[in-house]
């Protein structure tokens, strides 16, 4: 029974139907992971009981035959996520014990089809980060390590503890956030598969808010399957969530089967810019090669605005953080430092209660927005956002769907690119784009470096178009039959 | 645009986040380096551009049906300090 | 208090001060609370009065997490103040969040509107004691949220924030700077209020809050450029809008022919000493950082919408004015008087369907409006309803009673309430018009006072005291036209 949590969200799915072992069975395996998987830091709360409880209730289902989509499967919730009666920290010392009243739509989705609740993963404070090593909880640790060292690695950002939880095998699946990237870069470096999808498509109702327009909750999974059949669990239209979009889910499982004949595939050529690794560029080489090979026609297009994403992305997200944090204020809940008066009460509470990251986003944010600066800088930002959607229209004119690396590079070492903002912020430059224009994007694990860590290549494509996304990345998953796993250091 | 020390200091009052000394001087100079580097935006022309404000199609509504409330100790439950049914803060002086 | 203050000045047009004359210049914010029952973005209570806190959703309290959704009621009801306003609806507006910390703000930013607001400009024409008119800009209406509560009274170190307003809908109606004295802003504001009533988008009740003002006050020498104007925050009754801007007004020409100058800020009205001063916690200069709220996307309505809207509106209180002026030959003044309140214009229509207008309009301003104020009761609490005084109206016109006699009626109908025709029988209130008692009165009133026939040859205004005399004789029931004529042929003849 040791192999159950190696078993795929579908797996697991389909052996409990089958009554292979029961939920708590399974559950019971995810927790004892988990509880030697410390020296990952992937999680910041493990809600044992809880899990224990629920698997039981769904076994309860399963065998008076009313089980749900994901039924009795345990999963990883990114602690950004707000579950009733169970601590939401965002990763920051700010919200302090906060337990919500309330349950995040997308997480009641989930246990309204079965699945479980494992715990609530480390990430990011306010999941600003690209490393996750911003989190008051400390940085949660990659189950990879590069080829004969013994350096701790990131798991990449914000959605770090998420992607450990199923890299490690230590959930079924898991979900994530992704602003500008935080799903998409962290399943890069850990071998796993990270969906963002279509602006809307999922409700951002419950979830604590880091940018509004650029947000959105997203699966990661070890197969694109899982990532499937999450996404199919978790979407969906939320009358509470104004920008979440009415439209009918489609069975996203059954839209994987299906050839790429006739699919037009672009590969953007300003990517290439910015003096790409060679390892990189044969990596996105030869996945071009895989669709190729099964009937796809693949072309250079171009999106002449990506250089300048980057850029507008860390005046967006930061103005809107910079007013989204606001309400960290010491007085409804989470932590409150003392002061004289209200306004030395706010300082010393935000002033103790935000990491470093987080201060420097807001002042950037607020410095934006402010007196003198809004037009030179947010009106400007917005512009160019508007400019860099167009060039995504104006690419899907000629093709269905964009293939790019996800991310520059390899994970890297704890500590290696904390001294300087700018050389994190870099990781996310193959991925904001996605998040600029709203659209949904997925990364699908390619292979590894010479070093033996592993690396993602991305596929973009038209808004609300997940299913034809998917199918696409089942193929390029086919091809690449990625199936290296991390040593298991970490279990002593 | 560089961002003096002075400057970090007043916007930080603004977004009320009291910084401890040590941190003003890297803030500034971090904070000038994004800047500068966000700069770049200006070789766009962007004159005719509309802003994107939101992503997706019409505002959604909601009927002006009484649907929550009630909930008076639940809101106050994580409240760091509460009384009377009351959330508190320091004395306000108008 | 400076000894050039001059309180008999009060309202003019024009203020004297020890250099010249002043010219006020005034514009309103009036902040109006939309009559819905949920919240502007939530769908917790607006309901007045409740327990702390007992109003409040998650969202009010801008617990993490928490996304809004428009009430779809509110934009409608700030679509139709606007077409009432006469103003031009935008089919594009935009919500956008004005950033600052303060305790009843939970979510450290209000959504309200700024660069693109759902109205646009308009005009309201106020209606001046003296009978004139004047036309007052509206250059904009906006929805915004209302704040929570602070309470500092209530504990010794703390104050205490209860979040019941907090995300109540309100309509924010910036004037232009048209007013000139403090009278024109009160009938400014009591037009608004009338219109807000008609439209029933809100109640209009300033003890509640349901109506506040921000007033800016500047002043100037007539004619000359636009001097520096301060804003009085969150004045709450029309009372004390007025004594508000008459203090500021004297204080800016005081401060001005001292040799000072008058700063731009944010004043407090004292309603203890009548007097204005500095907001303290408002002197950190505001940097409120707008932005579109990207939790909501901008807000479309079409022009069918709107449409729809237009016809459904009801008369307002300026046409309905009008109407009665050409239709029932209604003074200006009685017409506006009339036209002021919707439930009063219903009342005086219903009183007036079918009889002299002009006679029903001064009962309805008249005895009527004065026992209701002596009550101290509302027309809609009015024990006497349009039905009975048009039933005693009736009764003048068919000469069953006296005006004299109908006052009395009235009286006994205000507080005891019956038919005004049974009163009459009952009580024998009956006019007498038989000539033969009234000739018989006036004989013995004649026979009884030869000096007084006497005095009458030299001075004929004593015709009235022989009027009284034989009114008193027939318990004021004789025909007032009869006792004269007959008075004038015996006396005369
Ligand atoms: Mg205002
Ligand atoms: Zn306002």
């Amino acid at each position: 029974m040791s192999a159950l949590t190696d078993l795929s969200l579908d797996e697991a799915r389909k052996g409990l139907a089958r009554k292979d072992f029961s939920a708590r069975e399974l559950t019971r395996a995810c927790l004892d992971r988990i509880a030697a998987a410390t020296p990952l830091n992937g999680f910041i709360t493990v809600a044992a009981e809880r899990a224990l409880a629920m698997a039981d209730a769904a076994d309860a289902r399963l065998s008076a035959g009313e089980g749900g989509l994901l039924e009795g499967v345990p999963l990883a919730v990114k602690d950004l996520f707000c579950t009733q009666g169970v601590l939401t920290t965002a990763g920051s010392h700010i919200l302090d014990g906060f337990v919500p009243p309330y349950e995040s739509t997308v997480t009641a989705n989930l246990w309204r089809a079965g699945a479980v609740l494992l715990g609530k993963t480390n990430l990011d404070e306010f999941a600003m980060g690209s490393s996750n090593e911003t989190s008051y909880y400390g940085p949660a640790v990659s189950p990879w390590r590069a080829a004969g060292s013994e350096e701790r690695l990131v798991p990449g950002g914000s959605s770090g503890g998420s992607a450990v939880a199923v890299a490690a095998r230590l959930a079924a699946g898991a979900l994530g956030t992704d602003t500008g990237g935080s799903i998409r870069q962290p399943a890069a470096l850990t071998g796993t598969v990270g969906l963002k999808p279509t602006y809307g498509r999922c409700s951002r109702w419950g979830i604590v808010a880091f940018a509004s327009s650029l947000d959105q909750a997203g699966p990661m999974t070890r197969t694109v399957t899982d990532a499937a059949l999450l996404l199919r669990a978790m979407a969906g239209h939320d009358p509470k969530d104004s920008t979440s979009v009415n439209r009918p889910v489609p069975d996203y499982v059954k839209a994987l089967d299906g050839g790429l004949k006739g699919l037009k595939v672009g590969l953007p050529k300003e990517y290439r810019a910015d003096g790409m690794s060679p390892e990189i560029e044969a990596l996105w080489a030869r996945g071009a090669d895989w669709l190729r090979a099964q009937g796809a026609e693949v072309r250079e297009v171009s999106l002449p605005r990506t250089r300048y994403a980057l850029a507008a992305y860390y005046i967006i997200a930061p103005a809107e953080a910079s007013s989204n944090l606001a309400r960290y204020d010491g007085v409804r809940f989470g932590l409150r430092v003392p002061g004289r008066d209200p306004t030395e009460m706010y300082e010393n509470t935000r002033g103790e209660g935000f990491g470093t990251e987080v201060k420097r986003r807001i002042l950037i944010g607020t410095y934006a927005l402010s007196a003198g600066y809004y037009d030179a800088y947010y009106a400007r930002a917005q512009k160019v956002r508007t400019l860099i959607a167009r060039d995504f229209e104006a690419a899907f004119e000629t093709v269905d769907v964009l293939l790019t690396p996800t991310t520059p590079g390899p994970a890297f070492g704890i500590g290696a690119k904390t001294n300087d903002p700018l050389t994190m912020y870099l990781n996310d430059v193959f991925t904001v784009t996605v998040n600029l224009a709203g659209l949904p994007g997925i990364s699908v694990p390619a292979g590894l470096d010479a070093s033996g860590l592993p690396l993602g290549l991305q596929l973009i494509g038209k808004p609300f178009a997940e299913d034809e996304l998917l199918r696409v990345a089942a193929r390029l998953e086919e091809a690449a039959g990625f199936s290296a796993r991390p040593q298991e250091w970490w279990t002593a | 645009m560089s961002v003096d020390e002075g400057t970090v200091r007043r916007v930080a009052k603004l977004a009320r986040l009291r910084l401890i000394e040590a941190e003003v001087a890297p803030l500034a100079r971090e904070l000038s380096g994004i800047l500068a580097w966000v700069e770049q935006l200006g070789e766009l022309d962007v004159s005719d551009v509309p802003p994107m404000t939101g992503v997706g199609a019409s505002l959604k509504r909601r009927a002006d049906q009484v649907t929550e409330g009630g909930l008076a100790e639940e809101v106050l439950r994580n409240a760091p300090h509460a009384e009377d049914g009351f959330f508190t803060v320091p004395k306000v002086v108008e | 208090m400076t000894t050039k203050h001059h309180p008999h000045e009060t309202g003019a047009r024009l203020i004297r001060g020890a250099t010249g004359d002043w010219e006020i210049v005034l514009g309103l914010e009036v902040h109006a609370q939309v009559s819905s029952k949920a919240k502007l973005f939530s769908g917790a209570s607006t309901e007045f009065g409740a327990e702390p806190n007992a109003q409040v959703s998650f969202v009010d309290a801008a617990f993490p997490g928490m996304l809004p959704v428009i009430n779809e009621y509110c934009v409608e009801q700030a679509v139709r103040t606007g077409i009432g306003l006469k103003a031009a609806i935008n089919l594009r507006s935009v919500f956008d969040r004005k950033n600052y910390f303060y305790p009843d703000l939970p979510s450290g930013y209000q959504i309200s509107q700024y660069k693109s607001p759902i109205v646009g400009e308009g005009a309201v024409t106020i209606d001046l004691p003296d009978g004139s008119t004047r036309t007052v800009g509206i250059e904009r209406l906006h929805l915004e949220q209302d704040a929570g509560k602070s309470i500092h009274d209530m504990h010794p170190r703390y104050s205490y924030v209860d979040l019941n307003r907090s995300g109540v809908a309100l309509m924010e109606i910036v004037t232009r700077p048209d007013m000139r004295s403090s009278e024109e802003a009160a009938a400014f504001i009591r037009k608004l209020r009338a219109i807000l009533r008609y439209l029933g988008t809100c109640d209009g009740n300033m003890e509640e809050g349901s109506m506040r003002a921000d007033v800016n006050v500047s002043v100037r020498r007539p004619g000359a450029a636009l001097g520096t104007r301060c804003e009085i925050k969150n004045v709450n009754s029309i009372r004390f809008v007025q004594q508000a801007i008459e203090y500021e007004a004297r204080r800016q020409v005081d401060l001005i022919e001292d040799g000072g100058k008058v700063e731009q800020e944010t004043r407090l009205f004292d309603t203890k000493t009548g007097t204005t001063r500095t907001m303290r916690s408002k002197e950190e200069a505001h940097d409120y950082r707008y932005f579109p709220d990207p939790d909501l996307l901008p807000l479309e309505l079409d022009a069918a919408y709107v449409e729809a809207i237009r016809e459904s509106l009801p008369e307002l209180p300026d046409e309905k004015k009008e109407r009665f002026v050409a239709e029932y030959g209604l003074s200006a003044y009685d017409a506006g008087v009339l036209a002021a309140e919707r439930e009063t214009a219903a009342f005086f229509e219903s009183v007036a369907s079918g009889r002299d207008a002009k006679l029903a309009a001064n009962w309805v301003t008249g005895d009527f409006f004065a026992a209701l104020n002596k009550a101290g009761l509302d027309i809609t609490a009015s024990p006497v309803s349009a039905g009975q005084l048009g039933a005693l109206i009736d009764l003048i016109s068919d000469g069953t009673i006296s005006g004299r006699i109908a006052k009395e009626v009235f009286e006994i109908l205000f507080t005891s309430g019956g038919d005004p025709r049974a009163i009459v029988e009952e009580r024998g209130l009956r006019q007498v018009t038989d000539t033969g008692a009234i000739e018989a009165a006036v004989e013995a009133i004649i026979s009884a006072n030869p000096d007084k026939v006497a005095e009458y040859r030299e001075k004929p205004k004593l015709m009235g005291w022989f009027v009284g005399q034989v009114m008193k004789e027939t318990g004021g029931k004789a025909n007032p036209q009869a006792v004269n004529e007959i008075l004038k042929r015996k006396l005369d003849g």
